[in-house]
């Protein structure tokens, strides 16, 4: 692995509600190195978004609250970076797409315009030519016709065209760092491979280095380097997809999985989920946090938080008391 | 666009029409003799007397066939003549029109300016010391009757401080400020508090988390991305205002003698001048349907999903 571009260090980001505190991100660390892509899966509410944002620095203060932890990128810690030096590194040198392609775009701009602000807010460059070059960037997302489309409005596009159209805003300045949340989640199965198959053409050209957050282990496995598997606001598992996909050391990991319909396996059992609810980020069970749905659990897991630790190698890492129970029911040799 | 225009306004045509038609009729049920009440206390008419003024205004003739000759006059552009001035509605109205809508047009821009931007500082510092004192200040505004907040302003700012004038037009522009704050006062809190609740409501929208992952200024998100999107609701309840505003001007022209046409229709209901009130209260649907096809059109300029058809 290279020298990281952009590293997360135990990071911890709170949310003081009335209800409580909630532990949206709690000591999670993560990198990424040019050219590589990250995936970051975990169920809704595992807090697996809020860490791009932090690293955005999108995170509404208050009610968010940065507990600890640093943000490091060309050696710089973002979270101690005025709100200016953020400005000029958001949207030109790291860059954030959103889920939903039908609200992430402001409905009164036309779509050329909005990809040109961006160009606009970096550089200086008169408004003629951020508007060429935003007609040249849709016509480079695949999108036919770009001279036309880009004085159309946002409704006027479909929603892959829209992803595509985020997709132009968000590489216009050939960022160092794309952070994808839930790229293609609003997007039907077929536009949904375009679009990956789009990223990754644009990545390849570019070296962007891509933090993938999906709840989609398919799309991990098809398009990730490395997969960081998160649960209630923690890391559980951290490795390549080799190692994860096929040697899991953490019991969610494993559930996940399990739960799996997998095409380059022969099943003979059913799927099977994984029992229970993720915990409420208010109140997260003592010691691991997925105990109470672990068929693992013993006392020590009620009790201690396990640490995040390697096995089998250097670079795999997970957070569990018993990693050396946790086996693979059918391992890619046996199928 | 130009056949939707044309069409709303053979609409304006109906509208008038029929607010005619009810005009017309509540005149006419009011009890009462406008003949006798026009001559003022005192006075006695004679019967022939009576008779001719009768003839001369058709009030001798039954109610259809005087409404008819009134819409026919109407269509000529011809509102009648007053009972008590003895002139023609149309020049009284012309004579008083200006002031009015110099009071109108200074109240709309308080409101725009004032409510706008008291909205859009509540919304950005939700809870804060400033959100919380213009929600205060606008329930006041809203709880308090308008010729009150006038007496009160008059109270404050001409009999006790003496900074402007009490009332009348002799002082220049400095006689405009208190008339048109107390006329817009209603309508600035309540653009406030609808400017607030679209613009919290839009600030929490994706596109604005686009918008600063983007790189832009707060400034620029806010004025530019937040604004355009939140202040469609406010404009429609301007255009809707300003019924109210040529009400709120009947009260306010009152309350600090203003020459226009609120006054000229105050007077004119006290003393059953029917043509006077017929031809303001016209006039009046007609702005208002004008100016709310104005915002209509409006819409589509600032919200491109918004087509006219």
């Amino acid at each position: 692995m290279t020298e990281p571009l952009l590293s997360v260090e135990d990071l911890r980001v709170h949310f003081h509600t009335d209800a409580g505190v909630v532990k949206a991100v709690d000591g999670v660390s993560w990198s990424v190195a040019p050219g590589e892509t990250l995936g970051i899966v975990g169920e809704s509410g595992s807090g697996k978004s809020v860490s791009a944002l932090a690293v955005m620095g999108l995170v509404p203060v208050p009610p968010a609250r940065y507990e600890s932890g640093r943000i490091l990128f060309k050696g710089r810690d973002l979270i101690a970076a005025d709100e200016k030096e953020r400005r000029a590194i958001r949207g030109k040198e790291i860059s954030m797409i959103f889920q939903d392609p039908l609200t992430a775009l402001n409905p009164v701009f036309r779509v050329g315009h909005q990809i040109a602000e961006v160009i606009q807010a970096h550089e200086k460059i008169g408004r003629i030519p951020a508007r060429a070059k935003a007609v040249e960037l849709l016509g480079e997302v695949g999108i036919p016709n770009p001279r036309q489309r880009a004085r159309e409005y946002p409704h006027q596009f479909s929603g892959g065209m829209r992803q595509r159209a985020m997709i132009a805003m968000a590489l216009a300045l050939d960022p160092l760092v794309l952070l994808a949340d839930e790229p293609t989640t609003a997007l039907d199965v077929t536009v949904q491979a375009q679009i990956m198959d789009l990223l990754i053409r644009l990545q390849a050209d570019r070296g962007t280095a891509i933090v993938l957050i999906t709840h989609d282990l398919g799309l991990v496995a098809g398009h990730a380097d490395r997969v960081l598997v998160m649960y209630a606001g923690k890391v559980a598992e951290l490795g390549t997809i080799d190692d994860v996909y096929y040697r899991p050391r953490h019991p969610y990991t494993l559930g996940l999985l399990n739960s799996l319909a997998r095409m380059d396996q022969r099943r003979t059992d059913r799927l099977r989920p994984i029992i229970g609810q993720p915990p409420s980020l208010i109140r997260v069970p003592p010691g691991c946090a997925f105990h109470p749905r672990c068929p693992f659990a013993t006392d020590v897991c009620r009790r201690d938080v396990p640490a995040l630790e390697p096995k089998d190698g250097p670079d795999h890492l997970a957070a569990c008391h018993h990693a050396d129970q946790v086996e693979l029911q059918q391992s890619p040799a046996a199928s | 666009m130009g056949k939707y225009v044309v069409r709303r306004l053979l609409q304006m045509v109906l509208v008038l029409f029929g607010a005619s038609i009810i005009l017309f009729l509540a005149l006419f049920v009011i009890p009462g003799d406008p003949i006798a009440t026009s001559q003022g206390e005192g006075h006695q008419l004679d019967k022939a007397s009576h008779d001719a003024i009768a003839r001369r205004y058709h009030l001798d003739q039954p109610l259809p066939q005087q409404y008819v000759g009134y819409v026919g006059r109407l269509l000529k552009g011809d509102l009648g003549e007053s009972y008590s001035y003895r002139r023609p509605v149309t020049t009284i109205i012309r004579e008083k029109i200006g002031n009015t809508a110099k009071l109108a047009v200074a109240a709309i821009v308080l409101e725009i300016a004032l409510g706008i931007i008291a909205g859009i500082i509540a919304a950005v510092f939700r809870y804060s010391f400033l959100d919380v004192l213009v929600t205060l200040s606008t329930t006041v505004a809203i709880g308090v009757p308008t010729f009150v907040i006038g007496l009160a302003l008059q109270n404050v700012f001409a009999v006790n401080l003496h900074w402007l004038p009490l009332q009348g037009q002799q002082a220049g522009r400095e006689s405009i400020i208190l008339p048109a704050i107390t006329l817009a006062a209603v309508n600035i809190a309540l653009v406030a508090r609808l400017m607030r609740g679209a613009m919290s409501e839009v600030l929490r929208a994706d596109y604005i988390r686009t918008a600063y992952a983007k790189g832009l200024s707060k400034r620029v998100v806010i004025m530019k991305h937040a604004l355009r999107n939140s202040i469609i609701p406010v404009l429609t309840y301007l255009g809707i205002s300003f019924g109210a505003l040529l009400g709120g001007a009947l009260i306010t022209e009152t309350v600090f003698n203003w020459n226009g046409i609120g006054l000229a229709l105050v007077g004119a209901i006290q003393q059953q001048d029917n043509p006077i009130v017929l031809g303001v209260v016209t006039y009046g649907v007609a702005v208002f349907v004008v100016v709310n096809l104005i915002v209509d059109i409006s819409y589509a300029f600032l919200d491109p999903r918004i087509r006219l058809e």
